[in-house]
């Protein structure tokens, strides 16, 4: 489960020379002074051109058929710098729904354009100020939807809509094209920098996405693939402090001297490789088409989001009066943390949800 | 008042409530009974410009009693009260709601020890400006290399005969952009550490002094890097003996510590009480929270939060006893900034994805304060001396452990 191919490990090393070389912390500063869209285009472009937005896409449709634990690996290195783009809500969220719920036609009609990296896709859940899926209400009825999404991730630059609806029964996908009749988009500035969106629909012309069952599968998926993104900025986010407490002397001494300070980073380290293996685990899973994928996702969603809530904290405090500069990286970090560990279900709501698919 | 003989009686005590009480009533002009935001505060200073009337008329009418400085000695611009009544003045001023008439480094940290440590000639001059809140103090401790390890300061301080010539550079020095003087610690001796240090005041606009701003995680610039650079300063700027800084250094941070939990910590969010914003976000069923998780950790911040009221409380009770609660300071700094920072990170996680946002008109004006809140908050256990500096002074001087030997 934990073994990677000599594919994965080239593609993991590809994913960090191109994001250390070509979007370090400062592409992210970069993207928050002068690009309101929260990504640059050109860059995404090239990250196209080297096949991650195709990553899970079938050769047919001009991906490259790497599976999840790939999609992780390449997720994780983008983590680890912050690095700005539509990866996850495309090439992982919009490629999987459409992958495994779209018909022949649908697939044939977006999935090259994905891998192509010409349409960015957005996946619109929650409705509310906080992650319930179980409480959709908006309307799909007659194909046309109508009622308010919020915090779209990546919906303020979105081409292509996947919106969770109710026709009378249970709740399903539906595929509106972003600038449909009867979609009024209200970008939002961002905590992070990334921009999102909350997304009215007035009767918008919509066509099904896959059955009821698919919701939980790209749900699970969009949860798993955040896990590795977030992983790798609190795997990162742990290094930057550890350096930084092998530099910084005061009373004459490294402060990593410190017991006080050894202790907490030493857990933290402990803490982290619980989550690596959490997050590895549902990656494979996804790609072993296991029936644990739910519980797995919530596993990763939450420890993922625990770890990274601890480390981006540790991060600011272990770096003193310089952890709470604009200019220092910590409160990139934390900013990024903060709105990673909301989306998709907080950890408190993955802990409720873990305990119910235990049945306690 | 105070100088009167003896304690007061209760007959006098309840005079002062209600003269006090009509006076309030009389001279708190309505607008300063309601909510403030954080960029509301009256820091006062030459350059202040205030932004309504009324802060300045609130601020003079307080100053003129001395109630800015309750308990300092009228002579310095106080108030002269007892500690009883400034109790009574306390509770006055929270019953109507009213906002600080003035905030201000020189009134928490750097009166106090100046009423400890100054000679008369200096109190004369500096204590009744802070009263009424005419000069605003910044202070000037940390610098690059010196920030847990205080004493290991390297800003040069010589004598020069008829003045002290001073070359370095402080950092993280708050609102030293907008104050007008600076309670500096300096190194007037190079060969010895702790006893080296000196505690010097200036003039922030003496030719040689240069700021400049640092931005902060949640956006704001209230502090700076500070320069100096042939700063010349009368002889009669010393507070204390050459070479006898440490001792006022360390005085002047337990008022800090104090001052810091006594008043929580700045931050725009805390108008509602967390269940109140947690519920609207939320949502209840059954009349409790839906969330039964995040409700289990709010009531376990709100009973933290009881119980460091309750011992803030004793320990007011015990130091009026005559108790030497000195130590407390650390322990409640350290406390207070756990709190706020818990605090802040709740209301951000109650509010779930409407707490995400930076600016723009997506959000309200609490939804935008809320993140920054929570962000600044973090300061709260580095500024002041660091949560892991405060833990070190309460268990080498409170429990009396000793070091790796
Ligand atoms: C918002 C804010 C406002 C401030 N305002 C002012 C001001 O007005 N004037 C002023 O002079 N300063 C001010 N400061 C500076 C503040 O006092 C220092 O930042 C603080 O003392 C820590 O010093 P440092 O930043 O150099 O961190 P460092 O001392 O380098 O600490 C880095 C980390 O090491 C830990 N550490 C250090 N020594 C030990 C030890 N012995 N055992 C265990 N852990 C240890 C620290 O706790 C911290 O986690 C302010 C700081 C902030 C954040």
């Amino acid at each position: 489960m934990f073994t990677l191919t000599e594919e994965h490990d080239m593609l993991r090393d590809a994913a960090r020379a191109f994001v250390q070389e070509k979007m370090p912390t400062a592409h992210l500063r970069a993207v928050r002074e002068s690009k309101p869209d929260g990504f640059d285009r050109a860059l995404w472009k090239e990250m196209s051109d080297l096949g991650w937005a195709g990553i899970l896409i079938p050769e047919e449709h001009g991906g490259a058929a790497l599976g999840y634990v790939g999609m992780g690996l390449v997720l994780e290195e983008c983590g680890r710098t912050l690095a700005p783009s539509p990866l996850h809500s495309t090439a992982l969220v919009g490629a999987s729904a459409l992958i495994l719920g779209g018909t022949a036609a649908q697939k044939a009609e977006w999935l090259p354009k994905i891998a192509a990296g010409e349409a960015v896709v957005a996946l619109a859940i929650d409705e509310s100020a906080h992650h319930a899926p179980e409480k959709i209400k908006l309307d799909a009825k007659g194909r046309a939807l109508t009622g308010e999404k919020k915090y779209v991730a990546d919906g303020h630059v979105a081409d292509l809509l996947i919106v969770a609806a109710r026709d009378g029964g249970a709740v399903t996908l539906f595929l509106v094209p972003a600038r449909a009749d009867g979609v009024t988009i209200t970008p939002l500035k961002t905590l992070d920098s990334r921009g999102a969106a909350d997304i009215a629909f007035n009767g918008a012309k919509a066509e099904p996405l896959g059955g009821p069952e698919l919701v939980d599968q790209v749900l699970d998926r969009a949860r798993i693939g955040l896990a590795a993104e977030m992983l790798g900025q609190a795997t990162q986010a742990f290094e930057t402090t550890s350096e930084y407490l092998k530099t910084r002397t005061q009373f004459g001494q490294l402060i990593g001297s410190f017991q006080a300070l050894q202790h907490r980073a030493a857990k933290m380290f402990v803490e982290l490789e619980l989550t690596r293996s959490c997050v590895l685990a549902a990656l494979a899973a996804l790609d072993e088409n296991r029936n644990d994928v739910a519980e797995h996702a919530s596993l990763a969603k939450a420890r993922a989001g625990e770890t990274l809530h601890l480390v981006s904290n540790e991060m600011v405090q272990m770096h003193g009066g310089i952890g709470m500069t604009d200019a220092a990286d910590p409160g990139l970090y934390l900013k990024r943390a903060r709105v990673a560990e909301a989306l998709y279900g907080s950890a408190s709501y993955h802990r409720d949800r873990y305990a119910a698919l235990n049945n306690f | 008042m105070a100088d009167g003989p003896g304690p007061q009686t209760s007959k006098e005590l309840e005079e002062f409530r209600s003269e006090t009480r009509a006076w309030l009533e009389a001279n708190c002009p309505a607008l300063m009974r309601t909510p403030m935001g954080e960029d509301d505060a009256v820091w006062g200073g030459r350059d202040w410009k205030p932004k309504h009337p009324e802060q300045k008329q609130w601020l003079d009418a307080m100053a003129s009693k001395g109630w800015t400085v309750p308990t300092w000695p009228t002579e310095y611009g106080g108030g002269g009260l007892s500690p009883q009544e400034n109790t009574i003045l306390q509770d006055e001023l929270r019953r109507i709601k009213a906002r600080p008439a003035l905030m201000s480094f020189g009134i928490w940290m750097f009166g106090p020890v100046l009423l400890e440590y100054g000679n008369e000639a200096q109190k004369k001059k500096y204590l009744p400006q802070i009263a009424r809140g005419e000069i605003r103090w910044c202070q000037g401790y940390s610098e690059p290399g010196a920030g847990s390890d205080l004493a290991g300061l390297q800003t040069k301080c010589e004598d020069k005969g008829d003045h002290y010539l001073i070359n370095g550079q402080k950092v993280w020095t708050s609102y030293a952009n907008e104050a007008d003087w600076i309670f500096c610690l300096v190194r007037t001796d190079t060969k010895v550490k702790h006893e080296g240090i000196s505690f010097i005041l200036f003039d922030m606009t003496s030719p040689g002094v240069e700021t400049r701003p640092i931005k902060l995680i949640s956006g704001a610039s209230p502090f700076c890097e500070t320069f100096f650079t042939d700063v010349k300063v009368p002889k009669e700027n010393l507070v204390g003996k050459l070479n006898g800084g440490w001792e006022i250094a360390k005085r002047l941070l337990m008022y800090e510590r104090t001052s810091i939990s006594a008043g929580g910590f700045g931050g725009g969010a805390g108008a509602l009480p967390i269940e109140e914003i947690a519920k609207h976000y939320v949502g209840v069923e059954d009349g409790k929270l839906e969330d039964r998780d995040l409700r289990a950790r709010i009531a376990a911040h709100k009973m933290y939060d009881k119980a460091f009221a309750l011992t803030v409380r004793r320990a007011q009770e015990m130091a009026k006893a005559g108790d030497n609660v000195s130590h407390m300071a650390s322990m409640f700094k350290v406390a207070a900034a756990t709190m706020n920072q818990e605090k802040t990170e709740l209301i951000v996680e109650a509010m779930g994805n409407r707490a995400l946002g930076w600016s723009g008109d997506g959000f309200t004006k609490g939804e935008i304060l809320a993140p920054r809140a929570m962000l600044r908050a973090k300061g709260n256990s580095i500024e002041g001396g660091t949560t892991e500096v405060n833990l070190n002074v309460v268990a080498k001087r409170v429990l009396g452990l000793r070091d790796h030997q």
